[in-house]
């Protein structure tokens, strides 16, 4: 099996082009041929995804596995390195998973202007993006493949999105692009100041501390910041987000949410905070307190809307800020509890965007004020947005609750730093933080209980008393039996995810006393 | 004593010039034969690359009159692009050329001619032999662009061209003069020799002349005012020769000039250049914004990619090693490669509306979703989106600013990188009319549907490079890192 385990990432990273190219190739009349030739290559992908879980090393998963390193552009010194450890791999998987999930998942559901060819053909151009980015160990090729993931999602939400489209694909486009020139910048910067002239993820790692004078690092770790913070996206850089998950159709939305959110968190993991980590040090308590306002005031925010997406969208900033104060306290179980956070909260706001996806067919709207009674009128799916809801809110038992509970526990006993924000000691701001993010845990259960009541309770609204609503069809239960199952697992087994990433998470943390 | 001459190594230019002349008898002597004219032109282009190749296969460094010609990798380098881009030029003018009411044997002889200057622009290593050879690209394009000659805007694109040309030629031509006083030479071996010494004031002044006769040729802010009203009035296949080929041209004596001649005397020739780059970027962007035709864009887009190549250029004299030299080069060549096709695909669109105007481009991508994908890949590609080439060409930028280090270089590479947010906007901008917009009334009437097998195999060569260079840009690279290995 030597020849699988040199060839696993990059077959797990190119197959899906190789299946776009199959899909272009395939005339637009022949529908059923192009979404069984995006399927197959979907699942192929994902059976790549397997045959890592079953060959990887879960006992020394800090190491890097699968690696393969060759020279890519020997006049720049970049290299064609990829590699997995605990880390990356319940994100790829997850990656995979929700691909083939939301092929599935459109094979019925096309949204104007239809043309299925175009939109499988981005599916899977997004999943060459993703997939490399998380098994990525070049900062050249993480970026390449950081930006790929933009032009498809772009065209998704341009093509595909709803009426106000135009201006919510050019505002992420634009935003993730300001970002990602400063990131770049920034590992130009890490290149010429680090001793070694690298860019090589775990050459620099090793080095951390030691590589680059504490000053720099505070600079260049700003400009990492702003790249990947906008991708999170944390609070103030956050407002692209409504606007394209709202406008997006429905995969979009949920690739976006599950996947796209966590490039960005785990850029924090992956680069900014083992080759910066003295930069790290001296932000974190400002990252820190960015993540429990986006806690609080992407809750606020979920209370005041009244379409049902946009509330989804704001509760992911809210999340998301979770995941950032549990890499904010730079410990080992702040952030294990960050990537377990990152995976949960890909399946199940994954499942809420699906379920609103479905929700909007059924009713042609998302306005929570015209919606009411879906328990009555198509139970199962108001018992799956119910689920979904109490996952997202954190109840124990479900995945949803070892994202959330152990990031704010973790707060409580941050790494010990030189400095805080507002006393002599990060201690003490810290549990500030952990305070305000459990009142945020309140809110969140308030505004997903709210739009559970609005939604699925209630009595149906007189204009769609007649209206024919089906229920959960078979596509629909295909594509969101492995979240349900998901959830529950995870609920109840946390450790399954905990034991792979923790020891890759300590490789991280070492240069933080964790 | 005559002058020992290594005829290999002018080979190149040797079949040019036959076949220069060689077109031009069959267009007087063969006129009922109208479609040999442009395949000899092709097949002479490609046969110059022959001698190109086995020159670079051969590698050693060949010297002619006195050091004013010299045959190495950097000239090989550029003469093999020049070919190839001259070889898309061409692929790009047939169907232009030939369903227009024009004179065509002429038209390919002007080509070649321009082509002629830009093979002996490559191995120029002499003020004088600089300065005929860019009179041998300018002279014909200054006929070309009055091409169309009952059209008074391709009349006025032509006068304009042709009156800022001969200005700018006398200013140089006045600072070369006052370089060979100091310095008592053309040969750029000696003037780099003469620069080391303590000059005068007056050499910063002959430089600057110089230099700013060259910031005419590229269209540098602010010396770019004719390029748009050029650019949209003269035939489209001439207008991206003039961006492509011709400004590559003036790029090419500009690095030759700097590097082999006034490089020692950094502090006259580098405020300048960062002043010329810092201008072009913004300035062009910010016209760019504002245009709603195509061709007008796309002539202050250029200007603001000319800025970014100024860009490692104005940072040269702090860099050591070739990383801000390798930079220029990767830059032209990729820039030839996205800009080259993005004019064929927007000659593909004008040939069935009729229409430059970025209105036109609406719905391209349900009306002809082939043309919509290949100009979206250039557009993004000039905007620097990864994976497509674009991305290398200011990667290699940053790069020779990072090396450079200083803090003027740090500033000019701020103002890049905001630059090229905002040049995102307007390339963007065009890909959402295409994709995103319904097709006009006006989309779906007028000339022929069907594109014309010379300009797709151009639009496909040109996305092949772009596409090529994006993912694995080691094959570009590599001529940049070859250009300045001695043979």
């Amino acid at each position: 099996m030597n020849w699988f385990d040199d060839w696993a990432l990059t077959l797990a990273v190119f197959v899906p082009i190789v299946g776009m190219a199959l899909v272009l190739l395939i005339p637009r009349a022949h529908e059923q041929a192009i979404k069984c030739t995006a399927l197959v290559t979907a699942i192929v992908t994902g059976a790549v995804g397997i045959g890592i879980l079953a060959r990887f090393d879960y006992d020394a998963s800090g190491k890097l596995q699968f690696q393969v390193n060759k020279p890519w552009i020997p006049l720049i010194h970049s290299r064609y390195h990829l590699g997995i450890d605990g880390i990356s791999l319940p994100l790829l998987i997850l990656s995979m998973l929700m691909v083939i999930l939301c092929v599935v998942y459109s094979w019925g559901h096309f949204p104007e202007p239809h043309n299925p060819k175009a939109l499988l053909a981005l599916m899977l151009l997004l999943e060459v993006g993703m997939n490399g980015t998380f098994v990525a160990q070049d900062l050249i090729l993480f970026f390449i493949f950081f930006e790929l993931v933009l032009l498809p999602m772009f065209f998704m939400i341009g093509v595909w999105g709803g009426p106000n489209r135009e201006y919510a694909s050019i505002k992420f486009f634009l935003f993730t692009l300001f970002g990602s020139a400063l990131m770049l910048v920034g590992f130009l910067a890490i290149f010429f100041v680090s001793k070694v002239h690298t860019f090589d993820m775990v050459v620099l790692s090793k080095l951390g501390a030691a590589g680059i004078a504490q000053g720099t690092q505070v600079l260049i770790f700003a400009g990492l910041f702003l790249g990947f913070a906008i991708k999170v996206p944390m609070f103030p850089f956050h407002t692209w987000l409504p606007d394209a998950h709202t406008e997006a159709p429905t995969v979009g939305s949920v690739l976006l949410a599950a996947i796209m959110l966590k490039l960005g968190t785990y850029g924090f993991i992956r680069i900014a905070l083992p080759i910066l980590p003295k930069g790290a040090e001296q932000w974190a308590p400002w990252i820190g307190l960015l993540a429990v306002i986006g806690i609080i005031y992407g809750a606020l925010c979920c209370l005041a809307q009244q379409d049902m997406k946009r509330l989804i969208a704001f509760s992911s900033v809210s999340h998301m800020g979770f995941v950032m104060l549990g890499i904010a306290t730079l410990t080992d179980f702040g952030l294990n509890a960050a990537i377990f956070g990152m995976v949960a909260h890909g399946f199940i706001t994954g499942l809420l965007f699906f379920v609103a996806g479905s929700v909007q067919e059924r009713y042609h709207t998302r306005e929570m004020s015209r919606l009411g009674g879906l328990l009555t009128q198509a139970p199962k799916l108001g018992w799956i947005l119910g689920f979904a809801a109490m996952a997202s809110l954190g109840l124990p038992g479900l995945a949803g609750f070892w994202g959330e509970f152990p990031a704010v526990l973790s707060a409580y006993s941050p790494a010990k730093l030189a400095e805080g924000l507002f006393s002599s000691d990060n201690l003490l701001t810290f549990r500030t933080y952990m305070v305000i993010a459990a009142i945020g845990t309140v809110l969140a259960a308030g505004y997903l209980l709210w739009m559970l009541q609005r939604v699925a309770f209630g009595k149906v609204k007189p204009e769609f008393e007649h209206a024919h609503i089906h229920d959960v069809n078979v596509l629909e239960w295909v594509a969101w039996t492995p979240l349900l199952l998901m959830i529950v697992v995870l609920g109840f087994y946390p450790d399954l995810l905990f034991s792979i990433t923790d020891g890759a998470v300590s490789n991280v943390t070492k240069a933080f006393g964790g | 004593m005559n002058p020992s001459i290594d005829y290999h190594a002018l080979a190149p230019e040797i079949v040019l010039t036959a076949t220069i002349v060689i077109c031009l008898l069959v267009d007087l002597f063969v006129p009922s034969r109208p479609q040999l004219v442009p395949r000899l032109a092709s097949l002479g282009v490609l046969g110059a690359l022959i001698p190109v190749l086995t020159l670079a296969a051969d590698g050693t460094d060949r010297s002619m009159f006195g050091g004013a010609i010299v045959i190495d990798h950097y000239a090989l380098a550029f003469q093999g692009f020049f070919l190839v881009v001259a070889y898309i030029s061409l692929l790009l003018s047939f169907d232009t050329i030939q369903e227009g009411d024009y004179y065509r044997g002429e038209y390919y002889v002007l080509l070649l001619t321009s082509v002629l200057g830009l093979l002996v622009m490559a191995m120029s290593r002499d003020l004088i032999s600089i300065f005929v050879a860019l009179e041998t690209i300018s002279i014909p394009t200054f006929v070309l662009a009055g091409w169309k000659k009952h059209d008074t805007k391709s009349n006025e694109a032509a006068l304009k061209y042709f009156l800022i040309g001969v200005l700018s030629s006398a200013v140089m031509l006045y600072g070369m003069s006052l370089v060979f006083g100091l310095a008592n030479s053309t040969v750029l071996s000696d003037i780099s020799r003469y620069s080391r010494t303590s000059t005068p004031a007056l050499f910063a002044v002959a430089i600057f002349l110089t230099l700013v006769g060259f910031a005419f040729k590229v269209s540098a802010v602010p010396f770019h005012f004719w390029a748009p009203d050029t650019y949209e009035g003269a035939p489209l296949p001439v207008t991206s020769f003039l961006s492509v080929a011709s400004k590559a041209g003036g790029f090419v004596a500009l690095l030759t000039i700097v590097k082999f001649g006034f490089f020692p005397s950094g502090d006259s020739w580098q405020p300048i250049l960062w002043i010329l780059a810092a201008a072009s970027m913004t300035l062009g962007n910010l016209a760019a914004l504002r245009q709603t035709n195509m061709v007008r864009m796309l002539a202050y887009s250029s200007i603001a990619q000319g800025g970014f190549i100024l860009v490692p250029l104005a940072v040269a004299g702090d860099v050591q090693g070739n990383s801000a030299w390798e930079a220029v080069v990767i830059y032209i060549i990729i820039y030839a490669a996205m800009n080259l096709g993005a004019f064929a695909a927007v000659i593909a669109v004008s040939r069935r509306t009729h229409s430059t105007e970025i209105k036109s481009f609406s719905g391209l991508g349900t009306t002809s979703p082939m043309i919509a994908v290949l100009l979206s890949i250039f557009l993004f590609s000039l905007a620097g989106i990864p994976p497509f080439a674009g991305w290398f060409a200011k990667f290699v930028m940053f790069r020779a600013v990072f090396d450079a280090g200083t803090t003027s270089a740090v500033v000019l590479g701020v103002i890049a990188a905001l630059n090229s947010v905002v040049a995102f906007y307007y390339y963007v901008g065009v890909v959402r009319r295409m994709w995103f917009h319904e097709a006009q009334e006006t989309a779906t009437v007028g000339g022929p549907t069907v594109i014309p097998v010379a300009l797709t195999t151009a639009m496909f060569l040109a996305t092949a490079v772009v596409i090529v260079a994006g993912v694995a840009p080691q094959v570009v690279a590599r001529i940049g890192e070859l250009a300045f290995t001695p043979g």
